[in-house]
């Protein structure tokens, strides 16, 4: 299991994380990343990586369950 | 048997991320990435923009540290340009004389920016590198006038960020009479021009630059026109090549980038990757080179997805850029151009809150420009992976920009 995490402040509404995994990520109307799950079972983790890493401001992170924070 | 190796040359977004997409698919070998610049990778749509700026540092536009590298089993091999590369023996010969073997090589060289055909003159500024931008600042840091030559979108966020900076005279010129015109519908690229007027930068557009000369302390830009522009700072803005040199005479299909297939393969076990590649697009059905952050990014989880599971996922993107320029963020997405039917749709705030949605000759929905309306792009970008024909979208934006409450999108 791997949680993911968003930094709200960071999040400039480019839509890179929702076109990568949109059963994860949305946008609000203001332009800021929602999360729709925090957890990631192990067989998605890859694809979300995937997209947490095509951020352009490096909002968003996927790490290991019970990881600090 | 010995352990399998990915060259990795390139350590700018493309490099950097296929590195890392290597080990989120599950590659085993060992991963070297091969920079020519000493400094950490760093990513380059700052450099116009914040790091130019000055409110983001070196660290903050650093893509990876040598933490996050050896955490992740990646060789840093920085500071080492490569000059040549023999495909049959598997090795890139790098400048000092050195020798790399590879089983897998990713070629992630990018582009330069386009030299300034009127001289190499003190004062003259090019933006491509962290370099580039901190020499940029610290002659801004003396005050203007600044003229930048090329209105394209990083010639427009240079004048964005040195007005923001508190450069009083900045001019814009452009050759073309409506920059922008032939990526955009030419009433949309006006209401850009414009934008750049009502934030107090001069624009001169329709008069291209026929020389420029050193004078007393400062610079002077002689327009087409006979108009002179004192300057003490020039930036030039025109366009990018791509940094495909080292590869003549390989045996790769060079032409203005590394020639490549659906799969971003150039040749057998050698990948391209961003600004360098020109790849066949599956969409276009001709091939592309886009000098894209985001091409970026997706092509090199393609390349890493096709070096661990061959012939498995084409690169077949939908476009993306954006640009910021003062307090407006443009957006493209798809195909865009004067060439093709467009409908204009108004947001919340109409004037400045905008999509614009692109139709081929037969109705099909092929891209849209979004201003300013984060739901507009997420509804559009979504449309155009999908498939969804332009008559629904133009009804979704339409109630989105009325107000009114929609599902889904």
């Amino acid at each position: 299991m791997a949680v993911v995490k968003a930094d709200l402040t960071a999040c400039q509404g480019y839509a890179n994380c929702v076109v990568g995994a949109d059963d994860v990520f949305d946008i609000d109307d203001d332009g800021v990343v929602v999360l729709l799950k925090k957890r990631i079972a192990e067989p998605d983790r890859a694809r979300v990586v995937e997209a947490a890493r095509s951020c352009p401001v490096s909002a968003l992170v996927v790490a290991d369950d019970g990881a600090d924070g | 048997m010995s352990r399998r190796t990915a060259v990795i040359v390139g350590a700018s977004i493309g490099g950097v991320r296929t590195a890392q997409a290597l080990r989120a698919e599950g590659y085993d070998g060992e991963i070297v990435l091969v920079g020519q610049e000493s400094a950490l990778p760093y990513d380059k749509p700052p450099l116009s923009k914040a790091f130019l700026a000055g409110t983001a540092t070196d660290t903050d536009i650093t893509l990876l540290d040598e933490e996050e590298a050896a955490a992740a089993g990646i060789r840093l091999e920085l500071g080492r340009a490569a000059t040549g590369c023999d495909l049959a023996g598997r090795v890139v010969e790098l400048a000092d004389g050195s020798r790399l073997r590879f089983d897998e090589l990713v070629v992630a060289t990018g582009a330069r920016a386009r030299p300034a055909p009127w001289g190499d003159l003190s004062g003259v500024h090019l933006v491509r590198t962290a370099a580039d931008a901190t020499a940029l600042r610290a002659d801004l840091a003396r005050g203007g006038p600044l003229v930048i030559i090329g209105a394209g979108f990083m010639g427009a966020e240079v004048a964005a960020t040195a007005t923001a900076m508190g450069i009083a005279e900045v001019t814009l010129v452009d050759p073309v009479a409506v920059p922008l015109s032939r990526v955009l519908n030419p009433a949309v690229a006006e209401r850009f021009g414009r934008l750049h007027a009502d934030r107090g930068v001069r624009t001169r557009f329709g008069v291209g630059v026929s020389r420029i000369e050193v004078r007393g302390d400062g610079l002077r830009v002689f327009l087409g026109d006979g108009t002179e522009l004192p300057a003490a700072t020039v930036v030039v803005g025109i366009g990018a090549v791509p940094n495909d040199e080292w590869l003549r005479g390989s045996g790769l299909t060079i032409e203005d980038g590394v020639v490549c297939d659906q799969f971003s393969r150039a040749a057998e076990h050698v990948h391209a990757v961003g600004d360098v590649a020109r790849w066949f697009h599956p969409r276009h059905r001709r091939l592309v080179r886009a000098e894209h952050w985001t091409n970026a990014v997706e092509q090199a989880n393609q390349v890493a997805h096709d070096i661990v599971q061959p012939g498995d996922r084409a690169h077949k993107p939908v476009e993306y850029v954006w640009s910021d320029q003062y307090d407006w963020r443009i957006q493209l997405v798809g195909r865009t151009g004067a060439d093709l039917g467009h409908e204009v749709v108004a947001g919340a705030d109409a004037d400045r809150s905008f999509a614009v949605i692109y139709t081929a000759p037969n109705g099909e929905l092929v891209g849209a420009l979004v201003a300013n309306w984060p739901r507009a792009l997420i509804t559009v970008r979504k449309a155009l992976i999908a498939g969804t024909p332009a008559g629904a979208v133009h009804e979704t934006l339409t109630a989105l920009g009325a107000g009114v409450a929609v599902r889904g999108g």
